[in-house]
């Protein structure tokens, strides 16, 4: 299939139908007792993570366990050799040569999962690189649509918030595109750049009642001191999912979130638990899109298969 | 399917099975399996895919037919079990479905040939990873030969001797339009002496 997966431009919408048909043969896999597969037995994947990250090591961690695999976690912390002074080129080398198959990078440089991918023999993944790209976020993202709108094909989303800085909206947005969905960008003039592909909206009282997905970015902390925004409560006020708004959306309407969640600021608390929020499940999902890349990237040994 | 290599195409020698042979083929497997289990009691059939599938529930709807009650059947894909998946690269996968819980059952694996043996060591594998059988056997309709592993079907609908390469094409009306059993060898496309 592919041998490193760095950006969702690598994916045509054949290759993201294989991913999603193969996750949800797997999701299968996740609800029974016995919850591992041999498949991947004696290769071994290194989470390489130089941000914090709760949720996507842990998921890339389950995905690869379940389809047996040996998992290696390197955080680059102050215990690590990074804190040394190390280089990203070193680290890598250094798994390497302890016969690592996978590597998934997560790093707060852009880019990084690229450079990464010229340097080892490894597989990459890109696990999030600055403000680049998240994609297996995104493919779980159009898993978690799919399961309730069988065709993404016509489906109006709209993803709201720091759109500039967020890997994930990038990565969706490409995604989305490719599999032939509408998508509209809300947010902050300051914090909506022109995507290819996707419409830009200023007013989220005018949107929310069209759209059959509302997709709320995570309001960035870190970005606060640059005041894009005057004011969390003001954020909250022009573009935050409150119950309001949620009341106004079509029947069917999806809320999603990647996580983690800034209640009371992008998304009110008591959204966030409505019927029509699908946060959880798109963790849930995570696992099997996560377990179909790493057996379709891997499956072959030289990365070259799939059909 | 593999990219790189040169296209090939099936080249017919003879048919061995028309669609009556089938039909009476697995009318006797089903006698057979009632038979040897003495009834239906604990029996669930379980189709390797992809064939394998449409011929578990055809053996259960024939087992009903002269046994009444209702046979479980479901289908099971050994993809992620294979021994050879880093071999021939990733394959798509479909879901395994066993309507029942297989402890303490006897399960019946259905499949459509039985060559290598690879396959239904896979089998056992992604059976025993559901539960714990009281007993497995294996129904075939056809037994090429050519073993790999010490495999043998409890149930055969046709034993046909074959040279190693030859190809043993099995059609069924669920996915193929028709039920056959074809005997021939690949062959480059466009080559079309031999």
């Amino acid at each position: 299939m592919i041998k490193h997966l760095l950006s969702m431009d690598q994916l045509d919408r054949d290759q993201i139908d294989t991913i999603l048909e193969t996750a949800q043969s797997l999701r299968q896999v996740t609800d029974r007792r016995m919850k591992k597969l041999p498949t991947l037995r004696g290769r071994t994947v290194c989470n390489l993570f130089y941000e914090a990250s709760t949720r996507t090591r842990i998921s890339f961690e389950v995905a690869a366990k379940r389809l047996s695999a040996d998992v290696i976690n390197f955080t680059a912390d102050a215990k690590s050799s990074v804190a040394k002074g190390e280089s990203l080129k070193d680290t890598a080398w250094t798994l390497e040569a302890m016969g690592v198959d996978v590597i998934v990078l997560r790093h707060w440089a852009s880019g990084a999962a690229q450079q990464l991918s010229e340097w080892v023999a490894a597989s990459v993944v890109n696990a999030g690189d600055g403000q680049h790209e998240h994609p297996t976020q995104a493919l779980l993202d159009l898993y978690s649509m799919r399961e309730h709108f069988k065709d993404l094909e016509g489906l109006k989303v709209a993803i709201v918030g720091d759109i500039l800085h967020s890997r994930v909206a990038r990565s969706n947005v490409k995604g989305l595109v490719t599999m032939g969905a509408e998508v509209v960008l809300v947010g902050p003039p300051t914090l909506v750049p022109k995507l290819p592909g996707a419409d830009v909206q200023p007013d989220f009282d005018s949107v929310i009642g069209e759209v059959d997905v509302c997709y709320l970015l995570r309001v960035q902390k870190e970005r606060q001191a640059d005041q894009f925004f005057p004011t969390n409560r003001e954020y909250a006020a022009m573009w935050g999912l409150n119950a309001r708004r949620a009341a106004r959306m079509k029947p069917h309407a999806l809320i999603m979130h990647p996580g983690p969640m800034n209640r009371g600021v992008e998304i009110a608390a008591d959204v966030s638990e409505s019927p029509k929020s699908i946060i959880v499940e798109q963790v849930a999902n995570g696992v099997a899109v996560r377990m179909s890349l790493l057996y379709l990237m891997l499956g072959s040994e030289n990365g070259e298969g799939m059909q | 399917m593999a990219g790189a290599l040169r296209a090939q195409e099936f080249a017919l020698k003879a048919q061995v099975m028309d669609a009556s042979d089938v039909r009476r083929a697995l009318t006797r497997i089903a006698h057979e399996i009632v038979e040897r289990n003495k009834g239906t009691e604990d029996l669930v059939l379980v189709g390797i895919r992809t064939r394998g599938a449409p011929l578990a529930e055809r053996l259960a709807a024939a087992i009903a037919s002269f046994e009444g009650g209702d046979l479980p059947s479901g289908a099971l894909d050994v993809t992620m079990y294979r021994d050879d998946v880093a071999l021939r690269g990733p394959r798509g996968i479909e879901s395994t479905t066993i309507p029942v819980d297989i402890d303490g059952r006897i399960v019946v694996l259905v499949d459509d040939v039985l060559y290598t043996g690879r396959t239904i060591r896979a089998a056992f594998d992604a059976v025993l990873d559901l539960g714990r059988p009281r007993a497995t056997c294996l129904a075939v309709l056809v037994d090429r030969g050519h073993r790999e592993f010490p495999i043998r079907a409890d149930f055969v609908g046709k034993n046909l001797p074959t040279a190693a390469d030859e190809v043993v094409k099995v059609h069924l009306d669920e996915i193929d339009g028709e039920d056959a059993v074809l005997i021939g060898k690949w062959r480059p496309v466009g080559d079309e002496k031999r």
